[in-house]
């Protein structure tokens, strides 16, 4: 597997997949009314109201310990509410997340970890688009080595690459600049720059990174 | 309500002492207590299934609390059919334990498996999860009672010799009657004191959600 | 449907490629299993009948299983990947049936070594035994994994598992030690396929609703 070359993020089109059609920018894409959640006894969120649009890019703040996680990892379908509605108008198979965790096998080469999540996704011509992503993000290199070996950095820059391997229309980010290094966060960087259609969500207690491509606000207390 | 399960159950004792059994005396008596409670232990856990179904197919916390209190009412009659059981043994035949009673044996495993259930949720963090974790394991309970009770046949053959054998009584009409009655009891029992658990602990649900949305 | 089996296949290949790198899990099993065989003669006295010796083998056997069984969901759960397998578009059951058949496979490598030793200390391996074996791997890896999943997003799950798992394997003993030694070995080893049918339909259906949150 060879990388393939050079990389056209400027028309919005990903190499490797047939262009993907996203839906209509502008309908709701979230929806959540008096969304809540409960560990044990204790209410960790609560009266949460929200609504994402396709196309937006919503930015969940608060300090932490105020839910932002929580409130991910209900969207994203990992947690379910013990109190309110939440619609997600997406299916499992169009959902990317970066949480805490990279959800990357140790053991497992940078390559055997995305193939495996290609299978899962049936992404078509998984080789090239797992190249692509691994090229795009400074891991080719590495791409044969065991993720137990990479840096922090390297981790979080895999789990860049599972979250947007089968191209998400929606994706769902928790803190992702805190584990990046810099190289790591210039990348991320352009690529929500160019998010077009695809709707992003992100979770940060120092907003001011994404801030200028904020279409939407929640602020948690 | 209580009160009415409990005369029910007083009058099925009052009601045994009636027929005395010529056979084997006292201790045909047992029978009218462990196998109602056998009975009744067996129709707890079935109730207890079916509440789980109820919670997998629909949700809730509802059904969860009504599948865990059944099966705890299950586990305390299991216990007591144990003890009855082990009692009768050792007047008929001066055992407390016997192997070869097929009964018995299958209550034992019963008992540890649902034991196992109540680990379980002592050790998994309150939730839907625990809900349906639980659900899913007393589902599995009860389809455990037949294979378990077939497994147990199976062994006899192979290991423990069959030294023992009780037949059951033959009954004529008082003995059936007071066998009914008995049963009725303590099916009444089980029911009251499934109820009077169930409100409890709903009680005790409701003043937590109150005291959340206070605080 | 053949979307489902690569599914299964890509993530029994992912644990499979995951024990080979660490081999963790079947070095263990093979050791723990001789020397529990290894114990067992000193525990059993001098004229001791084939039931006994090969009731010592399916204890044996048992156990080493629960060391595969316990390990099976909490690598995945301390490293959160089991996250990336629910949040995949995958078939939930897939990831049953995918941990199922590695557990099955390490179980197949522990008894590759482990009847070799019992007949070499103990009595010879008969075909009953081995078909037996088979069948009763089934049962134990199908109800072992959901009850190993259940085990670990719990507190005490090492001691928790054993706990859940023993009971339902009591009727597995049985017939695998009835298949073993009695006259007529058919009875058992239909009772053990009807047992894998009723388990492993209901693992496979209930995985959803214990993996989910």
């Amino acid at each position: 597997m060879r990388p393939p070359h050079g990389d056209t993020l400027g028309s919005g089109r990903r190499l490797g997949i047939p262009e993907f059609d996203h839906p209509a920018v502008g309908r709701p894409i979230v929806r959540a009314t008096g969304l809540g959640r409960r560990f044990g006894g204790r209410p960790v969120l609560s009266g949460v109201d929200l609504e994402v649009a396709a196309g937006d890019f919503f930015v969940l703040t608060g300090p932490n310990g105020s839910g932002k996680t929580t409130l991910l990892r209900l969207l994203v379908g990992l947690l379910a509410p013990t109190a309110g509605t939440l619609e997600v108008h997406a299916e499992r198979r169009s959902v990317g997340f970066l949480g805490h965790e990279p959800l990357l096998y140790r053991e497992l080469t940078a390559v055997e970890n995305l193939d495996l999540y290609g299978r899962l996704y049936r992404i078509p011509e998984r080789r090239e688009r797992i190249g692509m992503l691994l090229e795009r993000f400074g891991l080719w290199d590495a791409r044969a080595e065991v993720t137990a070996t990479f840096s922090r950095g390297m981790l979080q820059r895999l789990a860049l690459c599972r979250a947007l391997l089968h191209d998400p229309e929606l994706l769902l980010l928790d803190e992702p600049f805190s584990a990046l290094d810099a190289e790591g966060a210039e990348l991320l960087d352009a690529e929500l720059a160019v998010h077009g259609a695809r709707t992003i969500v992100v979770a940060s207690h120092q907003p001011e990174r994404v801030a200028a491509l904020a279409t939407g606000r929640l602020a948690l207390i | 309500m209580t009160a009415a399960a409990l005369l029910v159950a007083g009058l099925g004792l009052a009601l045994f002492w009636a027929p005395e059994d010529a056979d084997q005396g006292i201790s045909q008596k047992i029978f009218y207590v462990h196998v109602p409670v056998a009975l009744t232990a067996y129709a707890a856990f079935f109730w207890a299934a079916w509440k789980a179904l109820r919670l997998l197919w629909k949700g809730g916390d509802r059904y969860d609390l009504e599948s865990y209190t059944a099966v705890h009412m299950g586990v305390i009659f299991g216990v007591l059919t144990l003890v009855t059981g082990s009692i009768w043994a050792k007047v008929s035949w001066g055992h407390w334990w016997v192997w070869s009673e097929r009964q018995l044996t299958l209550f034992l495993i019963l008992f540890l498996f649902y034991s196992a259930y109540f680990m379980l949720r002592y050790s998994t963090d309150p939730g839907p999860r625990r809900a349906r974790t639980s659900a899913v394991y007393s589902l599995f309970g009860v389809v455990l009672i037949p294979v378990s009770f077939m497994a147990i046949r199976l062994a006899e053959g192979l290991i423990h010799p069959v030294v023992f054998k009780r037949d059951g009584p033959d009954m004529d009409g008082t003995m059936f009657l007071t066998f009914c009655v008995c049963l009725a009891a303590m099916l009444a029992l089980a029911g009251g004191l499934y109820l009077l658990e169930l409100s409890g602990k709903r009680a005790d649900a409701n003043l937590r959600d109150l005291r959340e949305r206070l605080a | 449907m053949s979307g489902y089996f690569a599914d299964v296949a890509a993530l029994a290949r992912k644990d499979l490629l995951v024990e080979l790198r660490t081999r963790d899990t079947v070095p263990a099993m093979l050791l723990f299993v001789v020397s529990a065989l290894v114990v067992f003669h000193f525990a059993l006295p001098e004229e001791s009948s084939r039931l006994a010796a090969s009731g010592m083998l399916w204890i044996a056997l048992l156990f080493t299983a629960l060391l595969a069984l316990g390990r099976a969901f909490v690598g995945e759960r301390d490293q959160g990947t089991i996250d990336g397998l629910i949040l995949a578009p995958c078939d939930r059951s897939a990831i049953w049936l995918g941990k199922t058949l590695s557990v099955l496979a390490f179980l197949l490598f522990a008894e590759a070594v482990a009847l070799p030793a019992f007949a070499l200390f103990y009595e010879s391996v008969t075909w009953e035994l081995v078909a037996g074996l088979a069948l009763a791997n089934i049962g134990i890896a199908s109800v072992g994994t959901l009850f190993g999943a259940m085990a670990a997003a719990a507190r005490a799950r090492e001691l928790l598992l054993p706990l859940l798992f023993l009971p339902v394997a009591i009727p597995l003993i049985v017939g695998g030690l009835g298949a073993t030694v009695s006259d007529d070995p058919g009875r058992y080893l239909a009772f053990l396929g009807v047992y894998d049918l009723i388990f492993a339909i209901l693992s496979w259906a209930s995985f959803e609703y214990v993996v989910t949150e």
